[in-house]
C-alpha cells in the first residue's frame, strides 16, 4: 500500500546539508501498524513530513519515490497531492495545542475536513455534516459530543484535544494514518486510552498506521513491525517482538539496555556512551560507529547498506554482511 | 521515632494559589478569584541517604510541593521540619545554611541555565555564597565539580548553547553540587532528555549519590525510571499523596485504585511485566475545586459513599506502606 524507495530529504544550512532522512526504504501494508523509532533528531518526523510533501522550504526532498497504492506521490500535480493528504492519507500531530486553530469551535474544525473533501463527490448539508461529526466524535470518545461541538479548543484537556485530532483525521475516513508522536505530551494513563483508542480504530476500519515515538516501549506494545533510526538511516526493521526481544544492530541493542525496565532486580542501566552526532557532514559510512562497542576499523572504511537477513527482518550493519 | 533518621519532614504542608481576576474579568464574566489547591495536606519523611520518588500525573501538585519543601515557595499552612526544626520562621542567615545543603535540579536544562552566562559565572555564584573567595581555589573547585559531572575542565569558558541537553543537565548537577548539599530535590531530571542519554544521567545521579552520601526527592512522571532509581515511592493525585511505599513493594503490590490504574498504564518492553490495563475514565478534575471526599472519587471504579464524603487518613498496611484509601481502613 505504501512503499518508500531510497528517500533522501535535506535541508541546506550555512555549514552545509543536513541529510534529515537518508536512503529510507520503508513498505506498509493495508492494516499494518508500523513504528518508526529514534532518538529526537534522528529523522522521524522530517520522513513523515516527506510523504505528505510537507517538508518546508529550504527543505527539500532530493531522491527517492513514495509509492501510495501505485503512484509515486513525488510525481504527482501539487493538486492531485492535496486530495490525497486528509482524505487519504491522515496526519495526527505530536501537540494538539498548536495544531487546533484556537479561534474555531472544535466540532467545526472536525466539519471543515469533511467539506474539504466532500467538493465534487456529491454535496451534503450542513446538519448531515454534522450528524457525521457527531459520530465521528462519539466514536473517537469525547463523551457528549452536542455540548463539546461548540467548544473553542482551550476547553478541552490534552487527552480530549488528541482525540478532536484524531477525529479530524479520521473524517475521511483515510486508508493510512500518519501519527507523529500522538501521546508524548499525555500522561500515561491518558496515553493508554489513546492508544486504545488507535487499535481499536486500526482492527475495525482496518486503517494502517504509521506510527512515529522515541518511546520504545510504546512502539512494542503498539505496533505489529518496527524500523529503528539512527541519524537519518534505518538501521533495523523487523517484526516488533522478534526486534525487542533479539536486537541485531548495536544501536538498538544500546537502547534497549538503555531503558529502565520494570523487572527484578533492579541493575544499573548501560547507557550508549556519547551523544548522537552532528547531522552536517554525515558520510555514507556507518553514524553510530564511534559510538559503538563492537565497531572494527572496517566500519570507518566502507559504506554499509540495508541487509536482508531473514524472516522479514532487515539491518544495516557490518556484522550482518 | 527518632528525628534524626529523617533528613525532612513535612507534616500538613498546603500550598495554595490564589488566581486573582482582573476587575474587568470580574464585571464581564462573573468570575471570582479562586484559589487552586496545588497542593493540600501533605505529610512526607525524607529519609537520610534515600531516593524518595515522587510520581503522578500534571498538574497533581509534585512540582509545587518540591519547590515548597524548599521555601521557593512560601507554604500556606503546614510544617517543614529540616533536621528536626522548623524552617518556617527561618530568616536571612539561617536561611542561606538552609539553602546551603538543601538544591534543586530543574526539568529544562535549556530554560534553568542563563544564556547570557559562562559555566564559569555560572559555577562561581554558589561557589561565592559558600564562601570561595580565592580566585585560585574556586577554579580548582571548579575543574573538580566539573570532572564530577563527567564534564571537561576546558568546558568552563562555554556556554549553554554549546552544550547538549544531557550536558546542560550535568551543569546544572554541578551548580546545585557547588554548595556542597546533603540533599536535593531532582525535578523532572531527565524527562527532556533521549534514552541513551537518560540512561547516563540516572547512572551520574546515582554514583554522586554514593560518593557524596545525598539524600534525594525525585520528582517525575516516568514510572520506569522512578522505579529504576527510588528506594521508596510516594504517589501523588490531586495535591495530596495517596500511597507511599518501598519501590519493589508499591510496584508488586499496589494498594490504591489510583496506584494500580497508573502502574497498569505504563507501557513496557517486557512482555512478563505487562499488566491487564485499567484505563481510567475520564480526566483530573482541577484542582480549583477539588472533588469532596477523598479526591480520586470520581474516577475509582470502586468507589462507595464513604469516598464522597470524607477524606481518606492513611493508614499503614504493611511495615512502611501508607494507604490513604477507604478500603483499607
Amino acid at each position: 500500500m505504501l512503499r518508500i524507495h531510497n528517500l533522501t530529504t535535506e535541508f541546506p544550512t550555512r555549514r552545509g546539508a543536513v541529510r534529515a532522512v537518508e536512503e529510507m526504504s520503508l513498505s506498509l501494508q493495508r492494516g499494518q501498524i508500523m513504528g518508526l523509532v529514534g532518538e529526537s533528531g534522528c529523522g522521524k518526523s522530517v520522513t513523515l513530513l516527506s510523504i505528505l510533501r510537507l517538508v518546508a522550504r529550504p527543505g527539500r526532498i532530493i531522491s527517492g519515490s513514495i509509492h501510495f497504492e501505485g503512484r509515486d506521490i513525488l510525481s504527482m500535480a501539487p493538486a492531485e497531492v492535496r486530495r490525497i493528504r486528509g482524505a487519504d492519507i491522515a496526519m495526527v500531530f505530536q501537540d494538539p495545542l498548536t495544531t487546533l486553530n484556537p479561534v474555531f469551535r472544535v466540532g467545526e474544525q472536525i466539519r471543515e475536513s469533511l467539506r474539504v473533501h466532500r467538493i465534487g463527490t456529491g454535496r451534503t448539508s450542513r446538519r448531515e455534516e454534522r450528524e457525521t461529526v457527531l459520530s465521528l466524535m462519539k466514536e473517537v470518545g469525547i463523551p457528549s459530543p452536542e455540548s463539546r461541538y461548540w467548544q473553542y479548543p482551550h476547553e478541552f484537556s490534552g487527552g480530549m484535544q488528541q482525540r478532536a485530532l484524531i477525529a479530524i483525521a479520521l473524517a475521511c475516513r483515510p486508508k493510512l494514518l500518519l501519527a507523529d508522536e500522538p501521546t508524548t505530551a499525555l500522561d500515561v494513563t491518558i496515553q493508554a486510552q489513546i492508544l486504545e483508542l488507535l487499535s481499536r480504530i486500526n482492527s475495525e476500519r482496518g486503517t494502517a498506521i504509521l506510527f512515529v515515538t522515541h518511546d520504545l516501549a510504546v512502539a512494542s506494545e503498539f505496533c505489529h513491525w518496527i524500523s529503528v533510526m539512527y541519524a537519518g538511516r534505518i538501521v533495523e526493521q523487523g517484526p516488533v517482538d522478534e526486534v525487542i526481544a533479539d536486537p541485531l544492530h548495536p544501536y538498538t541493542e544500546g537502547l534497549l539496555r538503555s531503558i529502565p525496565r520494570l523487572v527484578k532486580p533492579r541493575r544499573r542501566l548501560s547507557p550508549i556512551p556519547g551523544d548522537v552526532p552532528d547531522l552536517i557532514g554525515l558520510t555514507n559510512r556507518c553514524s553510530f560507529e564511534s559510538r559503538c562497542d563492537r565497531r572494527m576499523p572496517e566500519c570507518a572504511e566502507r559504506p554499509v547498506s540495508l541487509v536482508d537477513v531473514g524472516g522479514g527482518r532487515h539491518v544495516r550493519c557490518i556484522l550482518y554482511e | 521515632m527518632k528525628c534524626d533518621d529523617y533528613i525532612l519532614r513535612v507534616e500538613g504542608l498546603k500550598k495554595h494559589f490564589v488566581l486573582r481576576r482582573s476587575l474587568l474579568t470580574k464585571i464581564l464574566t462573573r468570575e471570582r478569584d479562586c484559589t487552586v489547591r496545588a497542593v493540600d495536606g501533605v505529610d512526607l519523611v525524607i529519609r537520610r541517604g534515600e531516593t524518595l520518588g515522587l510520581v503522578g500525573e500534571s498538574g497533581c501538585g509534585k512540582s509545587t510541593l518540591g519547590r515548597t519543601i524548599l521555601k521557593l515557595y512560601e507554604p500556606t499552612e503546614g510544617k517543614i521540619l529540616f533536621r528536626g526544626e522548623d524552617i518556617a520562621g527561618w530568616r536571612g542567615k539561617q536561611m542561606d545554611l538552609f539553602r546551603r545543603s538543601a538544591q534543586i535540579i530543574f526539568q529544562n536544562p535549556y530554560a534553568s541555565l542563563n544564556p547570557r552566562k559562562t559555566v564559569r559565572d555560572i559555577l562561581s555564584v554558589p561557589l561565592l555564597k559558600r564562601g570561595v573567595k580565592d580566585p585560585k581555589e574556586r577554579e580548582e573547585e571548579m575543574v573538580t565539580l566539573l570532572e564530577k559531572v563527567g564534564l571537561k575542565p576546558w568546558h568552563i569558558d562555554s556556554y549553554p548553547h554549546q552544550f547538549s541537553g544531557g550536558q546542560r543537565q550535568r551543569i546544572g548537577f554541578a551548580r546545585a553540587l557547588a554548595m556542597k548539599p546533603e540533599f536535593i530535590v531532582c525535578d523532572e531530571p531527565v524527562s527532556s532528555l533521549d534514552v541513551s542519554v537518560q540512561a547516563q544521567i540516572l547512572n551520574l545521579l546515582s554514583d554522586l549519590q554514593q560518593e557524596m552520601s545525598l539524600t534525594y526527592l525525585f520528582i517525575a512522571h516516568d514510572l520506569s525510571v522512578v522505579y529504576h532509581v527510588s528506594d521508596r515511592v510516594a504517589v501523588m493525585y490531586l495535591g495530596r499523596i495517596v500511597e507511599t511505599a518501598p519501590t519493589e513493594a508499591l510496584f508488586e503490590d499496589p494498594k490504591h485504585p489510583y496506584t494500580r490504574a497508573l502502574l497498569s498504564a505504563i507501557p513496557s518492553v517486557d512482555r512478563e511485566t505487562r499488566r491487564k490495563r485499567q484505563i481510567l475514565e475520564g480526566v483530573v478534575p482541577s484542582s480549583i475545586d477539588p472533588p469532596s471526599g477523598c479526591p480520586f472519587h470520581t474516577r475509582c471504579p470502586q468507589a462507595f459513599t464513604e469516598c464522597r464524603l470524607c477524606a481518606p487518613r492513611s493508614v499503614e498496611v504493611d511495615s512502611g506502606h501508607h494507604v490513604a484509601c477507604h478500603l483499607y481502613v
